[in-house]
């Protein structure tokens, strides 16, 4: 079983953790077009690589962002919510 | 014929304690120390078992953990490994697989129409139809292993969490050096071996019991024997498996010493009892002094042939000669261990194959036909000469036991020189070391241990990889022969002992066109048996190498899967655990007669059975008592979140699709969520208790996604306001009927009038001595509070209540009475009313949506739906003939098309008719439209459109108590 770092509660089994969607960026609604809100709201990028993703450590309800390489399986960082929020911080590549 | 030697003093074996055990019925002894298998070789028994599909006698050929043939039904446990399994007194062990026994086994003609079973024949005999049954009995009875018992004893198995620095897997010369190195460092290590005691293969040779030694006195290390790595998953979680239990090792580092696994010679009746891999021999000869035969021949192809000849001999067994596949100028002429066999007088037959093997009239190997030899024009079968022998011990190569790298995924190259797979990508944290790793030097494999050993401390925090060598040079030698096959016209030449399989069935199935590694695994089944292809997967490798004239680099193997030993399954095998959660009043639940049923993680009660009365009279009844008096239902299972904090009513109102920054003080609302497609997802009552404190609640299926996926819009937003879940702190009634004002009147300490507390309203109060939080909502359609009280009072106040209810006929009801009174008041249930695609409009709930708003979740989805117009409709639908009714699910049938789909159904007592909630085409949503709905059987029911609510349309019951 995989080990994923969380921000608040650090290392914990993946089995404590539930996945919530890729992080993306919302058009505005005020001014994007139904087409653009519709790409928004009902296709996501399926092909491996580098993806954000929403995690959840259940027990604590701590929501946080994984950044994570889908094709070689591997945890690259992990950011609190706010990262979402404030900009990401580079991360720090794998040794 | 293999016997037991005299004593000695490293001898595994306990000569003072004799046990008595029986096979197939008769009386043999062994030792304390003894395998079973060594016990039934040490007795001299000429074969153990019958093989799987030619039923051909077959004994120990590995003595490694991967003797397929030597399962064993042991005290009517199938599939014991005999050779690892120990001997305990009393045992009584039978061969598997056997018809009338192992010595008459009638499937034994089985041997003589090989002929008439060739490769892929499951494939090709059981494409008709017709015969397959016959067919499949047939073989299902002859081809098999042990017979499980049906009245096998339920046992359960328990699971062991670990953790260590550095997990060392193999305690041979490297493992143990890997392993002293890493302690040295400072990390705990623990080292793990599958056979009874740590030395692996080298127990016995110089220096190794010095090492053992060290390590046992090491600080930091934990020796765990007769432990099998079996599996190794994502970050090194790696199951080790003993007798009787499972171990989830979560180790920082892992040192991968596993070593090699000895491969035997491909010839004619290489299978027959008294042909075995020399490393076989040698564990039988060291550790419980079993002779491989009077007279042994020694198939030899690498230098470790001639150490294991100079062992025998000088354990006193008499080894007549060494036939090495090689040509002279590679067969090691200047090695002290070759010099020695030629100066003890054994004959030495360079460049020479064994042809065929001979079986006696006991079935033993009696002599072995040997034939010049070179890998280009194979054996030269004209000028074959038969060597009178007992035993023949096969030393040709290795493969390496890489199959935990390959469950990290780890990558490995086949190096032609060694004629073995070596690692090439080793993943983060592994370290591989010794054999396994290309290394064969006793020197240079403690050297690399070492090497291993300091990098997985260093990984795992202890000490620093700068200073260690990041290679040890692999293995000068040949260890491993290239092409240890020899052909032969009447083949019986097995590659594969578990499965039966001769080089010409693999040559026919890469003939027939299964040309790759894969698909000549699953054709042909090489590799597929219980010792999933240890010694049998190079050797097809190399048959199919050469069929398709490349290299068997060029080819790679199939994907190695865990186990890597079987595992019985029941140390696998989790308890049976389903969470359920049940409310602070189950107990009182239970006793009233409850009918539990399933509610997302909840049960709850369905209807309270009581005596004499069916189901239907009790829900019924139920029913009737909450319209004409009184009823109380446990809503605890209702999601219930607190929100705190300035802008916790901005969070509702981005979170829900209402308004709730206007919501006065002390009133409720509805509450309906949509995802940010627009569909309705959730719904619940929200109530404020301050200017910046909501209390809200959520349906019992959503209650944990629901707070969860708030938690995660919070985190997202960075609101000024903070969620508490108190789902499981708060027990929650719901205290319905006309009587229910002047009831809960008399146990509470605030006035509960009209005015004081309105329809919609919610107080803080004590009920019954205990502060609670009152609602009055309209779910059920008539008069009624929730009542939510702490979860440690829940049973104080249920009681309560149902003693102050019982003059006024009070009865508890269910989830089933529940849904018929929602039912009569039209109000729809997510998820059952709903689906996936169903949004607000479609469900007739536009009135709960707030377009307003300047954002909410799936608004803007909203507004596209808007525009579009509905593509169904949730309408109220009355049956014409309340003796025909249909399901719910029953479709809406227009024009022999699906015009909609029945979503709720009752029979309802109090209106006396049939009613329901039905999804339809908008066009036929208007009131009065007739229905044709295909019930069971797919007879038509008619029904028509008709307004919701069904009862107490103006919704005064719940508004003004006791009005008729």
């Amino acid at each position: 079983m995989k080990i994923l770092v969380c921000p608040l509660n650090g290392p914990r089994p993946v089995s404590e953790f539930a996945y919530g969607g890729s992080v993306r960026a919302s058009p505005d609604p005020g001014s994007c077009t139904d087409a653009e809100w519709s790409d928004y709201v009902f296709n996501r990028a399926g092909s491996p690589g580098i993806k954000r993703e929403w995690w959840c450590h259940i027990a604590s309800g701590y929501w946080f962002i994984v950044e994570r390489d889908t094709l070689r399986d591997v945890v690259l960082a992990t950011f609190p919510a706010d990262a979402a929020r404030k900009g990401f911080i580079p991360p720090v590549p794998a040794p | 014929m293999m016997y037991r030697m005299e004593s000695h003093p490293a001898e595994w074996i306990v000569r003072s304690a004799p046990l008595v055990f029986t096979f197939e019925g008769r009386e043999v002894r062994g030792y304390e120390g003894d395998t079973i298998s060594s016990a039934l070789a040490g007795a001299g028994l000429p074969f153990l078992a019958r093989s799987f599909k030619y039923h051909r006698p077959r004994s120990i050929l590995s003595f490694a953990n991967h003797d397929s043939n030597l399962l064993f039904q042991v005290d009517g446990v199938p599939n014991v490994r005999g050779d690892v399994v120990p001997l305990r007194a009393g045992m009584q062990v039978t061969a598997v697989n056997t018809f009338g026994g192992l010595a008459a086994d009638k499937a034994r003609i089985l041997d003589r129409l090989a002929r008439f079973l060739p490769v892929g024949f499951y494939y090709k005999a059981f494409h008709s139809r017709r015969h397959f049954p016959r067919w499949e009995r047939l073989f299902r009875a002859i081809t098999g292993l042990g017979v499980v018992s049906l009245d096998a004893p339920r046992q359960s198995t328990p699971k062991r969490y670990a953790f260590c620095d550095v997990l060392v897997i193999g305690a041979g010369r490297s493992g143990l050096a890997a392993a002293l190195a890493a302690s040295e460092a400072g990390a705990a290590v623990t080292l793990v071996d599958e056979g009874a005691r740590p030395g692996g293969a080298s127990a016995g040779s110089t220096g190794i019991q010095e090492l053992v030694d060290a390590v046992q006195g090491a600080p930091r290390i934990q020796v765990l024997t007769g432990t099998e790595a079996a599996a190794c998953y994502a970050d090194l979680w790696v199951a080790l498996v003993d007798n009787t239990r499972l171990t989830k090792m979560r180790a920082r580092a892992v040192v991968l010493a596993t070593g090699v696994i000895e491969q035997p010679a491909v010839f004619r009746n290489n299978d027959l009892p008294g042909v075995m891999l020399a490393s076989a021999a040698r564990s039988l000869v060291l550790r419980h002094r079993v002779a491989p035969g009077r007279r042994v021949v020694i198939v030899a192809a690498n230098l470790e042939a001639y150490e294991t000849c100079m062992i025998l001999v000088a354990q006193g067994v008499s080894v007549a000669a060494i036939v090495d596949l090689r040509p002279e100028r590679d067969a090691d002429p200047q090695e002290p261990a070759v010099q020695d066999c030629a100066s003890h007088g054994i004959e030495l037959l360079r460049g020479s194959a064994p042809y065929a093997a001979v079986a006696g009239s006991d079935g033993v190997v009696a002599g072995l036909d040997v034939a010049p030899f070179d890998v280009v024009n194979g054996a030269d079968a004209a000028r074959v000469r038969r060597l009178e022998c007992d035993a023949v011990l096969m030393s040709i190569g290795w493969a390496a036991a890489a199959q935990l790298l390959y469950h990290a995924g780890g990558r490995t190259r086949f190096d032609d020189g060694l004629q073995q797979f070596i690692p090439e990508e080793v993943p983060d944290g592994m370290f591989v070391a010794g054999r396994v790793n290309g290394v064969f030097e006793p020197q240079g494999r403690l050297a690399d241990g070492r090497r291993a050993g300091l990098l997985a401390a260093a990984h795992a925090g202890f000490g620093s990889a700068a200073a260690v060598p990041a290679v040890v040079p692999r293995s000068g030698r040949r260890p491993s022969h290239a092409f240890p096959i020899v052909d032969h016209p009447q083949a019986k030449n097995f590659v594969d002992f578990d499965e039966d399989l001769q080089v010409r069935d693999l040559e026919n199935a890469v003939q027939e066109g299964f040309d790759s590694s894969e698909l000549l695994k699953r054709y042909s089944t090489v590799g597929m048996g219980p010792s999933q292809g240890k010694h049998s997967h190079l050797n097809a490798l190399r048959v199919l190498a050469r069929a398709r004239r490349l290299g068997p680099g060029e080819l790679g193997l199939t994907t190695a899967r865990p186990m890597y030993h079987p595992v019985p399954i029941k140390l696998l095998a989790g308890r049976s655990f389903h969470v359920e959660r049940r409310t602070p009043v189950d107990a009182d639940h239970a006793a009233q007669g409850a009918v539990w049923m399933p509610a997302g993680n909840w049960r709850r009660p369905e209807y309270y059975a009581r005596a004499g009365e069916s189901r239907e009279q009790s829900i019924a009844a139920e029913v009737a008592a909450v319209r004409s008096s009184l009823g109380l239902i446990d809503v605890g299972t209702l999601g219930k979140i607190e929100i705190y904090g300035p802008q916790a009513g901005l969070f509702l109102d981005r979170a829900y699709t209402g308004r709730f920054s206007d919501l006065r003080v002390g009133m409720t609302r509805y509450g309906l969520m949509v995802d940010e497609s627009g569909v309705v997802v959730d719904d619940g009552v929200v109530a404020r208790l301050a200017p910046e404190a909501y209390y809200f609640t959520t349906t019992t299926g959503g209650s944990a996604t629901v707070f969860r996926e708030l938690l995660r819009l919070n985190a997202l937003w960075g609101l000024d306001c903070a969620l508490v879940n108190v789902t499981g702190h708060r027990a929650g009634f719901n205290f319905a009927g006309p009587r229910s004002r002047e009831v809960l009147q008399s146990l509470c300490d605030i006035d509960l009038g009209e005015a004081a507390f309105p329809y919609l309203g919610v107080r803080e109060a004590r009920v019954a001595g205990v502060p609670a939080r009152l609602m009055r909502v309209g779910f059920v359609g008539e008069l009624g509070y929730e009542i939510h009280v702490a979860a440690g009072s829940a049973c104080a106040v249920w009681r309560a209540l149902l003693a102050a209810g019982q003059p006024h006929g009070i009865r508890p009801f269910g989830v089933e009475a529940q849904r018929v009174l929602r039912l009569e008041k039209g109000h729809l249930i997510v998820g059952q009313d709903t689906d996936g695609l169903t949004d607000p409009l479609e469900a007739n709930a536009a009135w709960a949506v707030s377009m307003k708003k300047p954002y909410f979740v799936g608004q803007r989805s909203l507004r596209i739906l808007k525009a579009r117009g509905p593509r169904q409709l949730l309408v109220g639908i009355e049956i014409d003939d309340p003796a025909r009714i249909p399901r719910e699910c029953h479709l809406v049938i227009q024009d022999g098309d699906i015009a909609g789909r029945v979503t709720s159904i009752v029979r309802s007592a109090t209106l006396g008719k049939a009613i329901g909630l039905a999804m339809v085409v908008p066009a036929l949503a208007a009131t009065g439209t007739r229905l044709t709905i295909r019930g069971d059987g797919g007879e038509p029911i008619a029904a028509a459109v008709v307004p919701t609510p069904f009862y107490d349309p103006r919704g005064e019951r719940q508004k003004a108590p006791g009005a008729a």
